[in-house]
């Protein structure tokens, strides 16, 4: 009814190729982005932004990061935690160093110089797929934190070994450190996440991400067919690394405002994006958000139902958040492999077809 | 999206269920779960438990009643802040995190908001400096003179002269690990002992290869900054390489009884500070009779007397002094955290004062002032009695090195000052 193609006709290519070529995908996608540039901001508190909508945000542009390698290219990446950690500490020695320029260049640095890591740890995915590339990432990552936690350089010698944020501005409104309003830490994520999302979106739809998919479904066909794949799976870390790397320095600068490597960058944070994209959809972006938001929320939500509402002891509501979110990632693995995205296609597809399904 | 508005929608709900009253709010940010569950709940079941007998035996802190929040970290720093966020705005007087990592991060933001931070033998050091340190406070002690006990107990033991000793630090390869490295490094050089620092990774789990180069240099001392699991693993390597478990002293957050009880006999010796003293206090009845026997005992209730509940159970009674002296200063009882911190700063704490509370000793008098927000640092070294199952002190309370920290204090904290742009003095309010 609402949700169909017909009379929505298309006079160009360009207009043929769109992102969202329904109508209605159109004022929805401008709907949420009016919402969350023009209403969020105004309502915005400091449990909202802490609690839930900056970690969601931070944690999408690293999902998108994770999904292109893993999603997009299909190279198995463990090195997530090791690779924000690149991001955060590249933030950190850009923001001590320099503290003139403004902390929006050093996120985009941090992000390049991730990238130039994680281009580096892609090397070994030339020769080896599979669970061999995961070990290698995993090694990339206890390296990056063991070498993090080794180096006094890194943390700039402070006595314990933790780098802090100091307080930087854009337009004079401070966007880290402790005077950090709200709405001017969730605007400066969600600007980051919009741009992330429409550039990752536009290079998967482009020749780069049909490359990428060429060596994910098979890459000696790949080849055979003139895709380069050490320019293709580099790229895909390159990118992908890049975009983790923001991430990583947004999670430090932005977030956390301090961060000990070990702990906040540690296999568990890789395991986490890793499910973000399982239980959100490999090879979508859309799976980034859905998933992100996901395992943002569900820890939340399981505590304000069940210590807030129920008034179960607190531990208890922890333990269970355990077990939904391995029950979770089982029933996804099985039931639906390509996670909430494809719910989220299957639901499109019956919408279109309402209210006389065949 | 979708999925953020449903969240919306259940948050709303579950927000507007809870009702604002007028108490007393002291949130527990505990942890239960994780590889550090071991510490956090006993800790937080003392802590709770104390705060309970109040409610019920004296209707709460100067007639004014108390409201336990409990938020469980996991000993993670991201739900610390969720923890945090969620907590402050039901009006909470003061926060007690029970980690280094959360603490590191809750400075800043508990500076900004207005809200005391009590890190009780925790955290960051150089918060002692109560000039720089407006909002943070440290007492009775901290790592810094965990590190000086430590090495003045064993200036006692060799007649006064370590020159030539080795000595290891095994440390959690974290802020809390990390942190007393320079005062040791600092003593080394003024008594002339071999230092080296041995990091064993979080969870640490996995100490084979460092107590394996402990067996190889043959330290004559293995100091521990250890916590959670790491503990029972270390004093179990000890053990195992046939370390003299007299020589292997950890800090006091690496000497309860679940550390030493899995190693078994094997643990007999082993060595630890504390900052409280550990036995039969009279409380205890009074937190039996009204707390476990109205069947109100936080967590399973099987911790009491255990040597971090009673740790808890001081840093409830802390706060409860702390509450009462902001009372009495600004005469109300519903007090505000602004006047917490104000209690907190003119705090003392008298021998009479602990036994008229039912735990006379529990822990060193000290009083605290504007300038100076940690203590008196002093501890006491226990050690493990695998036979009867306890610990035993085996000192009175010793002086830590004041003229090694407090240079070391005021340089942290200077440089923390001029990070964050702040004219050391006291609060003005």
């Amino acid at each position: 009814m609402f949700y169909r193609e017909a009379g929505d006709f298309k006079t160009s290519y360009e207009a043929d190729n769109q992102t969202f070529p329904i109508a209605f995908d159109r004022y929805r996608y401008w709907f949420v982005l009016a919402v969350a540039f023009l209403v969020i901001p105004f309502v915005i508190n400091d449990y909202w932004a802490n609690a839930l909508l900056v970690p969601f945000l931070i944690y999408a542009i690293a999902a998108i990061g994770l999904n292109i390698l893993t999603g997009y290219c299909g190279q198995v990446s463990l090195g997530t935690g090791g690779f924000m950690a690149v991001g955060a500490y590249a933030c950190y020695k850009l923001m001590t160093a320099f503290p003139d320029i403004n902390i929006l260049f050093h996120i985009l640095l941090a992000g390049g110089i991730t990238a130039i890591v994680g281009a580096a740890f892609g090397l070994p995915s030339l020769r080896i797929k599979g669970f061999y590339l995961a070990v290698a990432t995993l090694a990339a990552q206890f390296f990056l934190v063991w070498m993090f936690n080794k180096v006094p350089w890194f943390y700039n010698n402070s006595a314990s070994g933790q780098i802090s944020a100091p307080e930087r501005t854009v337009f004079n409104v401070p966007v880290t450190g402790p005077n950090t309003e709200a709405w001017a830490m969730y605007l400066v994520c969600l600007v980051f996440v919009t741009l992330s999302a429409i550039i990752a979106r536009n290079m998967t739809r482009g020749s780069m991400g049909r490359k990428w998919m060429a060596i994910r479904d098979m890459d000696i066909a790949a080849e055979i067919i003139g895709v380069n794949p050490l320019r293709a799976k580099l790229s895909a870390f390159a990118i992908s690394s890049f975009f983790v790397g923001i991430s990583g320095a947004l999670f430090f600068a932005v977030y956390l405002g301090a961060v000990e490597v070990g702990e906040v960058f540690g296999i568990t944070k890789s395991f986490l994006v890793l499910f973000m994209i399982i239980i959100g959809g490999l090879g979508t972006i859309f799976g980034a958000f859905a998933g992100a938001a996901f395992l943002v929320c569900l820890p939340v939500v399981l505590k304000l139902i069940g210590v807030d509402l129920f008034g179960w002891p607190p531990d208890l509501v922890a333990h269970f958040q355990l077990v939904i979110v391995g029950l979770l990632i089982m029933f996804f693995l099985i039931k639906e492999p390509h996670g909430f995205a494809q719910l989220w296609r299957v639901a499109k597809e019956k919408l279109r077809l309402w209210p006389f399904p065949y | 999206m979708k999925l953020q508005n449903l969240t919306a929608v259940a948050l709303a709900t579950a927000l507007a269920s809870g009702t604002a009253m007028a108490d007393l709010v002291i949130p527990d940010l505990s942890y239960r779960t994780g590889a550090y569950a071991a510490g956090g709940t006993p800790f937080s079941d003392g802590f709770q438990d104390y705060l309970n007998m109040l409610n019920a035996r004296d209707g709460g802190i100067g007639g004014e009643e108390i409201r336990i929040i409990e938020c469980e970290t996991g000993y993670n720093t991201e739900k610390g802040v969720e923890c945090y966020e969620s907590t402050k705005g039901e009006g909470a007087l003061m926060y007690q995190p029970l980690s280094t990592g959360i603490t590191y991060q809750l400075i800043p933001k508990a500076t900004a908001d207005k809200i005391p931070l009590h890190t009780m033998g925790y955290g960051r050091t150089s918060a002692a400096n109560g000039e720089v340190f407006n909002w943070v406070f440290n007492y009775p002690a901290n790592y810094w003179d965990a590190a000086g006990v430590i090495v003045n107990y064993l200036l006692g033991e060799n007649d006064g002269d370590l020159n030539g000793k080795k000595i290891a630090l095994v440390y959690h390869n974290s802020a809390y690990g990390k942190e007393p490295i320079r005062t040791l490094e600092a003593l080394s050089e003024k008594h002339g002992f071999e230092f080296n620092p041995i990091a064993v990774d979080h969870p640490g789990q996995e100490q084979k290869s460092q107590w394996l180069q402990i067996r190889r240099e043959r330290p004559d001392y293995v100091m521990m900054w250890g916590w959670g699991v790491m503990n029972q693993v270390a004093i179990q390597e000890a053990a195992n390489i046939g370390f003299p478990m007299e020589n292997f002293i950890g800090n006091w957050w690496s000497g309860a009884e679940h550390d030493v009880t899995p190693a078994g006999a094997a643990a007999n010796g082993y060595k630890s500070l504390n900052m409280n003293r550990i036995g039969d206090l009279p409380v205890f009845e009074d937190i039996k009779k009204h707390v476990h026997e109205a069947g109100e005992a936080a967590g399973d209730g099987s911790n009491l007397g255990t040597v971090l509940y009673t740790r808890g159970m001081y840093a409830a009674m802390l706060a409860q002094e702390a509450i009462a002296k902001a009372q009495d200063i600004h005469g109300v009882s519903d007090v505000t955290p602004e006047m917490v911190r104000d209690g907190m700063e003119a705090l003392a704490v008298t021998a009479d004062r602990m036994s008229e509370l039912g735990m006379e000793g529990i822990g060193p008098e000290f009083s605290v002032t504007c300038e100076d927000h940690g203590g008196s640092g002093l501890g006491i070294v226990q050690q493990w009695n695998a036979g009867d199952n306890k610990w035993v002190a085996l000192t009175d309370y010793l002086e830590p090195n004041d003229e090694i920290t407090a240079p070391l204090v005021e340089e942290d904290s200077a440089a923390f000052a001029a990070e964050n742009n702040i004219t050391p003095g006291c609060y003005k309010g």
